[in-house]
């Protein structure tokens, strides 16, 4: 099946959970509580930014986690069609999803998200959200951020 | 539009329509090229990263195992003296190629980049002191950035850049105010572009930096098969090419330096070959060239080299240039066609075609990620690179992330610079974002 195939594609020109970041406020993002869940008491944010620089690719992911459970995403990038569409459906998944959940998460569940093979020219586009989820979280619990090798497994 | 053409038709007329080299009959030569992706025909126009291999240059290779494989310059049998043969051989086309005097001014490497790093490692360490400056162009490619930066890091020399213009020419007045400035012991510059396909006016940057008694390597990995190469024309101290760009194989690359700069230096690498004597608390070194090809060197890989470059010798540059001249008008003439399409370093409204562009030209297509592009396109058997080409410091000063190439060699067709505006058109159809990308 093709990469480029027509739910990455609609993800692509129709981002989910994608929000613009407000001029001159950098990185820190705006996060949309969804499910009713509002930002209040108990709830913490977090954010975090990760490229490729090899092509540049970039996301920035915002959670909203109250009792170790995410209960708001909101995400910004620019790159290309894999890599935001990818972060597009990674950002359907989470809310409702405990930490612990996102631990258990492999490149395999973003592959299974896209749905179509990927090969080794484009793995990492593909799984730039996962890498930046998964810093995003060890952010969260006051963790050094990792490479490539140890959130995702190469 | 329609002016432009016909300002240019002169030079159209003499380049897009009479056929210049028998492409048929090259093109049969390189047996890679003739092969089907997914049912489309290869267009291979990614030579600017790796040339494909003539058939003259698989057979001496296959040769050379096959009949003449041994370890040179150590052993007294049959099979060492004709692999050593080979390799000098070799040694000597590659000296008459690049018009050098001696041929122990002709160092064999694994490649561009290790020719560059030997100059910095053993010529720059040896004679570059905390502040002295080395003078770098924003065109270089990483491999003439980050061995001057280790530099930097080492013993504190000042690394310098020159700027170029709106259409991504090496600015000489720029170059003359920072020689004027003072300081600048090394100028290493590339001679062609590997995005723009720009070449800098090596002739006049030489004799200004000898003006001023600094040193000038040239980093030729890109000029080397797109044009003459002439090292005692251009009186430049260094010259650093690789095989795989010049039709011969990958493994192999060489370091031209004058004799006496090449003496004066010391060993990069130590080893087998390298010395005259070692004892037990020091060595001396060998003479030129063996000083600098510690190990076994890549034998095989400079025959090869050697069959290559015996192989293009066949053509004329004349020819070569007029052909791949036409090639890169033609690629501008149809890209200009496609809708957001900016060519790098040629600003809307430019009007001559060529020759500011040589083997290759640059591209970016306003909202869409040149991996996409260039992922979808190689699918229908168009190969283009995408990224930033190794050139971060040009994207910056472009404001880009990365760019799309369109690179030639002797080999291409006009038919095939022809099919890539529609297969961009089409791909731009299937990515087509609602929103511009930033």
């Amino acid at each position: 099946m093709d990469l480029y195939a027509e739910n990455i594609l609609d993800h692509y020109r129709h981002p989910r959970n994608k929000l613009p970041l407000p001029a001159g406020e950098g990185r820190g993002l705006p996060v949309r509580s969804s499910e009713g869940a509002k930002a209040g008491e108990g709830v913490e944010e977090v954010t975090h930014e990760e490229v490729n620089l090899s092509c540049g690719d970039a996301l920035t992911i915002g959670l909203s986690i109250k009792n170790d459970h995410v209960t708001g995403v909101g995400w910004e990038g620019s790159g290309c069609a894999i890599s935001q569409a990818a972060m597009s459906l990674l950002s359907e998944e989470l809310v409702g999803k405990s930490l612990k959940d996102i631990d258990a998460m492999k490149k395999e569940t973003v592959y299974e998200l896209l749905g179509v093979p990927v090969g080794p020219r484009r793995f990492k586009c593909a799984l730039l959200c996962l890498h930046t989820l998964k810093n995003a979280v060890r952010k969260f619990r006051k963790e050094e951020v990792r490479g490539w090798s140890e959130t995702v497994g190469g | 539009m329609v002016r432009k053409l016909t300002m240019t038709s002169a030079f159209l007329r003499r380049t897009l329509h009479s056929p210049i080299l028998n492409l048929d009959a090259i093109r049969r030569q390189f047996p890679l090229l003739n092969q089907q992706i997914e049912g489309h025909p290869l267009v291979y126009l990614d030579s600017a990263a790796t040339a494909q291999k003539p058939q003259a240059v698989l057979d001496r290779m296959e040769k050379f195992y096959t009949e003449e494989n041994a370890n040179v310059h150590r052993g007294m049998h049959v099979l060492a003296e004709r692999a050593t043969v080979a390799y000098e051989g070799a040694r000597e086309v590659v000296r008459t190629f690049i018009n050098a005097a001696h041929p122990e001014e002709i160092i064999f490497t694994k490649s561009c980049t290790e020719s560059i790093n030997l100059v910095a490692k053993s010529w720059g360490r040896n004679n570059l002191h905390k502040d002295d400056v080395v003078l770098l162009s924003i065109l270089e490619h990483h491999s003439n950035i980050v061995p001057w930066l280790q530099l930097k890091e080492e013993i504190g020399i000042k690394v310098k850049w020159v700027d170029i213009d709106d259409r991504g020419q090496f600015r000489l007045d720029h170059f003359i105010d920072i020689m004027d400035d003072g300081g600048v012991c090394l100028v290493a510059i590339t001679a062609q572009s590997n995005v723009l396909g720009t070449r800098p006016p090596l002739k006049d940057i030489i004799t200004k930096a000898h003006e001023h008694g600094a040193v000038v390597l040239v980093d030729a990995a890109q000029s080397i098969s797109h044009g003459a190469t002439d090292v005692r024309a251009l009186d430049c101290d260094f010259l650093a090419f690789s095989g795989h760009k010049l039709y011969g194989p990958d493994g192999v690359g060489v370091l031209y330096g004058k004799r006496e700069l090449l003496q004066a230096m010391p060993p990069f690498l130590g080893g087998g070959m390298m010395i005259k004597e070692v004892r037990s608390d020091a060595f001396t070194s060998a003479d030129l060239p063996q000083k600098f090809e510690a190990g076994t060197p890549p034998i095989s890989e400079a025959v090869g080299l050697g069959a290559a470059i015996e192989w293009l010798g066949q053509f004329s540059w004349k020819d070569i240039e007029a052909h791949e001249q036409a090639l890169i008008a033609a690629a501008i003439i149809e890209l200009r066609k496609v809708n957001g399409l900016q060519i790098l370093g040629h600003p809307v409204g430019a009007q001559n075609f060529a020759p500011v562009h040589s083997g290759c030209i640059g591209f970016t297509i306003d909202g869409i990620h040149p991996h996409d592009l260039t992922d979808i396109l190689g699918k229908k058997g168009i190969c283009l690179r995408a990224g930033h080409h190794c050139t971060q410091p040009l994207h910056r000063a472009l404001g880009i992330t990365a760019s799309t190439r369109l690179s030639v060699g002797i080999y291409n067709t006009l038919e095939e610079i022809r099919s890539v505006p529609a297969a961009i058109t089409a791909a731009q159809s299937t990515l087509r974002s609602a929103f511009p990308l930033r």
